[in-house]
């Protein structure tokens, strides 16, 4: 296929879509796809057209309704698609994140990238390819049965001479072809049509490794990221917080931005921001704007020293026995507590975790061009559908005027802030009657995003006389997982809509673990805590990536090991004797054995450094991973750094090894860092933490000297996500190391060196 | 607002910016390059990194009219008659990135060593780019990428 590099400008002129697939970052018209597009939430799943399309030189699109968070999603997706329908996978362009083309297939989330993602991409790409080749038949004049396809050419089996490609068949025209929808949208959304998917066993190209071709761009400075949009008359935009969270704006001072030349404050109730026609100048404006803030006491009650008494002292908002996806579900703590008053020997301990920010390495960018009552928008949004619901309910518009193209961006991992500035760029946009580009600074995207909530873990566990458990009790405790929703489909869930009128809404969700573990009179359940700050808090608390599984895998898989050591049991044995999936025994004994274990000797010590190696297990999205990791805890600053990791990762069918090894490599270095570093610092006015030193994540003198990835292939087990499972283990497998090496425990992450030396001491 | 010319892989440009503008808005505002990125406009991140005189700098914080006709090479710049710098290669080969928001700040820091220092250290590798920030986590491939543009390069100066 030709790459057609077209300029910037002719770029936002033409309706195109971006298209950055296998075979690279291509621009391709595809007027006919948008004509087409229906009014409401992306084009009908009903129509293979939606999803694959044939051009005319024979290359396929594969309509995307997800987008990559930088993992090579789409990658994956080409593979796949290119091999239902026998196509070579350098044919296949994988379009993703625009509302005009994507089906709603809910965005990047809870890693359904592949695991529910791909279901309806493979489906109609054997459906494609069905009705290809009974039009071939038709052509050629035989029975389908008697045809067969490689490489976009559809031939006979006896004659391979008779053939037809696809280009020849429909090139450039619609399959006008219907599929069976379930009536689904969101992750869940699937369809069907007659042919059924090859049997894996017939695969040639999943389950291969392919690199990405879209790096090559990204390390040459080719790919369009959000913060590159520039539309003709752009407008600048930068918004203005208050010195203290709460603060409301009662004036702003025109005369103190009069000396930059074009810049233009902007002041709608609780939000304010200016405008400049160049981007120095919008700096400039913010940092120079006075504003009359109101005077109002500091809302985070003892600031961070404070945050664990705040919790526990907290009356719960809400709770349940499970995350609230499923529904309301009772327990009752009375069996295990009369339990654990009859056990020979009581463990308790809490576990805490803090407030961890997502702190994008570019923080939220966000290109609006408001036309009269028709809306573009260029975002790195995870969820560019529920975005334009929320947008075009914010501008009172009907969402049909409003179109989300979805752009590379900052690596999101979450409910991140990716949603704050197209909002606040929308409104300023519809205010001044130009396209408004709204940068946020790094202060805003560390101390202003959504954060991961701070959580006490409460554990309880008895043995009877034999160091049988005989109850074990799990509480999360801990701010809200949804105190902003996890998508942008409203405005209340962005801060501009909030201090523009938007209340609230009123939902709690936490987690609890998996039930990997079978012990008598067990209960599980999770309270939420109300927010420091209810409406545009800069500590209002959403999902970071693995949501509220860190946090409360920290407490299980750490008492865990607490609990083996009291009953006299190594913690792989201990661990392996209750574990009842044989997928879950199989990653931890595979990353244990990489450790040493059965023969594992105990830590070690030299005059400089402790050494031990601990692990921690995490089953979740239909995937199962155990990490060990082998750390060092230098005895004078208490710095640990993981010398060797190894994870035995288990997600089903492995699509493409490369990308999976990678996607694993990268959970070790984001894991670390939130294991070690990570904690959002605040007072009781406003959050301290505003750039990297106040932020401090992961650095190159974090990786560790040696990295062992097991993968683990199912190819007769559905495709598991593979975006966050590994993640989890860190904080507790790496407190776990420490322990063995130090004999000390240490219930808190991140155990950054102040912290560890302190427990050392 | 004054004008500038600046020589930006190697070509002079004439450029309007306020006094106290950083040469990072100048190059992404009014010159439209790709490279450089806004991350954190107080030089602890690296995505914005340039080379002024074949040293790495943090253009959020340089000011443009401080550059003078000192040479300014970027990401933009690398790839020469349509072959990407070796730096760039390994970073391919070793599939160095995710979102790549930050990759320009690793792989002018990596050009700006490796062609001053073609054999540098592991740690001189490691030392001189602990100041560049991954929020992806892909430090793990990054350093196995530069390792192996030192190995494979054959330095010539730019």
């Amino acid at each position: 296929m030709n790459i057609l590099l077209l300029n910037r400008r002719n770029f936002l002129q033409t309706q195109v879509a971006l298209v950055v697939g296998a075979s690279g970052a291509v621009i391709v018209t595809d007027a006919a796809a948008q004509a087409a597009a229906p009014a409401l939430l992306g084009p009908p799943p009903t129509a293979l057209d939606t999803w694959i399309r044939i051009a005319a030189d024979g290359s396929v699109v594969a309509n995307f309704g997800k987008m990559d968070c930088g993992q090579g999603l789409d990658l994956a997706i080409a593979q796949i698609v290119a091999e239902e329908l026998d196509v070579a996978l350098d044919k296949v362009n994988v379009t993703m994140g625009d509302t005009r083309l994507s089906p709603n297939q809910g965005g990047g989330s809870a890693s359904t990238g592949l695991r529910t993602g791909a279901i309806p991409l493979r489906n109609a790409a054997a459906e494609a390819r069905r009705v290809l080749v009974e039009a071939a038949a038709m052509k050629l004049g035989v029975e389908a049965v008697c045809l067969s396809v490689e490489n976009g050419r559809v031939f006979l089996m006896s004659d391979s001479a008779k053939s037809i490609t696809y280009a020849e068949l429909i090139g450039g025209k619609d399959f006008s072809t219907t599929l069976e929808w379930n009536k689904e949208i969101g992750n869940s959304m699937n369809v069907k049509g007659i042919a059924k998917p090859k049997d894996p066993s017939q695969y040639k190209i999943v389950g291969k490794g392919f690199k990405r071709k879209d790096i090559a761009l990204k390390v040459s400075g080719k790919v369009h990221y959000t913060a590159h949009i520039r539309p003709d008359n752009l407008l600048h935009a930068r918004s203005v917080r208050p010195p203290v969270a709460g603060a409301q704006p009662l004036s702003v001072d025109d005369a103190s931005i009069a000396h930059i030349k074009g810049a233009k404050s902007f002041l709608k109730d609780g939000f304010v921001a200016v405008v400049a026609e160049t981007e120095w100048n919008a700096v400039r404006a913010s940092r120079s704007l006075k504003v009359k803030w109101s005077d109002v006491p500091g809302p985070f009650t003892g600031g961070e020293e404070n945050v664990y008494e705040y919790i526990r002292q907290a009356t719960p908002t809400a709770s349940n026995a499970i995350p609230m996806f499923g529904g309301k579900k009772a327990w009752d703590d009375k069996p295990t507590l009369a339990a654990l008053a009859s056990s020979a020997k009581v463990l308790e301990a809490d576990y805490e975790c803090p407030f961890q920010s997502h702190a994008r390495i570019g923080p939220s960018c966000g290109v609006v061009d408001v036309r009269g009552d028709k809306v573009e928008i260029w975002a790195d949004t995870q969820k560019p559908h529920f975005l334009r619901m929320g947008i075009a309910k914010f501008l009172g518009l009907p969402p049909e005027n409003v179109q989300v193209k979805w752009m590379h961006g900052a690596g999101s991992y979450g409910r991140s802030d990716a949603d704050e500035a197209p909002y606040e760029a929308a409104l300023l946009s519809q205010a001044f009657a130009r396209p408004v580009r709204m940068q946020w600074s790094r202060e805003e995207g560390t101390a202003w995003d959504p954060k991961a909530p701070a959580a006490i873990i409460t554990m309880k566990a008895g043995l009877d006389a034999n160091n049988q458990v005989n109850g074990w009790l799990f509480k999360a405790k801990g701010f809200n997982g949804w105190d902003v929703r996890f998508t942008g489909e409203s405005p209340e869930h962005v801060l501009v809509g909030m201090l523009t009128g938007h209340k609230k809404w009123n939902a709690y969700n936490f987690n609890v673990p998996e039930e990997s573990y079978k012990f008598n009179n067990h209960v599980h359940w999770w309270e939420t805590v109300p927010p420091y700050l209810q409406e545009a808090s800069p500590m209002r608390t959403a999902h970071l990536r693995a949501p509220q599984e860190m946090q409360t895998r920290f407490g299980q898989e750490c008492f865990i090991d607490e609990v083996a050591h009291a009953a006299g049991l190594h913690p792989v044995d201990f661990r392996l004797k209750h574990l009842q999936d044989p997928r879950e025994i199989e990653v931890v004994k595979v990353a244990a054995e990489r450790m040493g274990w059965p023969n594992c000797a105990k830590g070690t010590a030299t005059d400089d450094v402790y050494t031990g190696w601990g692990l921690a297990l995490n089953a979740g999205y239909g995937s199962f991973a155990a990490v060990a990791c082998e750390v060092e805890v230098n005895k004078q600053t208490g710095r640990i750094w993981v010398k060797k990791v190894s994870i035995a990762h288990d997600c089903g069918m492995i699509v493409n090894p490369i990308g999976l090894r990678a996607t694993l490599e990268g959970q070790i270095m984001q894991g670390i860092s939130r294991a070690l570093h990570e904690e959002v610092h605040f007072d009781e006015k406003c959050v301290k933490s505003v750039d990297w030193t106040t932020y401090r994540i992961a650095n190159l003198n974090d990786v560790p000297s040696e990295v062992d990835i097991v993968l683990i292939n199912r190819p007769d087990k559905p495709i598991g996500g593979a975006g966050e499972p590994a993640i989890v283990c860190f904080p507790a497998a790496i407190a776990n190391a420490v322990f063995n090496a130090t004999g000390i425990r240490i219930r808190r992450y991140p155990l950054v060196a102040e912290r560890v030396k302190k427990a050392l001491a | 607002m004054p004008t500038y010319k600046l020589n930006v892989d190697g070509v002079v440009r004439d450029v309007v910016a306020e006094k106290d503008e950083p040469l990072l808005y100048v190059l992404t505002d009014a010159l439209k390059l790709k490279g450089p990125r806004y991350g954190c406009g107080v030089g602890q991140c690296g995505t914005c990194t340039v080379m002024v005189s074949g040293q790495p700098m943090r253009s959020c914080v340089l000011r443009a009219s401080l550059v003078g006709n000192k040479p300014i090479r970027t990401l933009d710049g690398l790839e020469k008659n349509g072959q990407l710098h070796p730096v760039q290669v390994a970073f391919v080969d070793e599939q160095a990135a995710q979102c790549g928001y930050c990759a320009n700040g690793w792989v002018m820091h990596a050009v700006a060593l490796l062609e001053k220092y073609p054999k540098a250290t592991d740690a001189q590798i490691q030392q001189n780019l602990a100041n560049v920030q991954c929020r992806c986590g892909t430090q793990i491939a990054i350093l196995r990428a530069v390792k192996k543009a030192r190995d494979n390069m054959t330095i010539t100066k730019a």
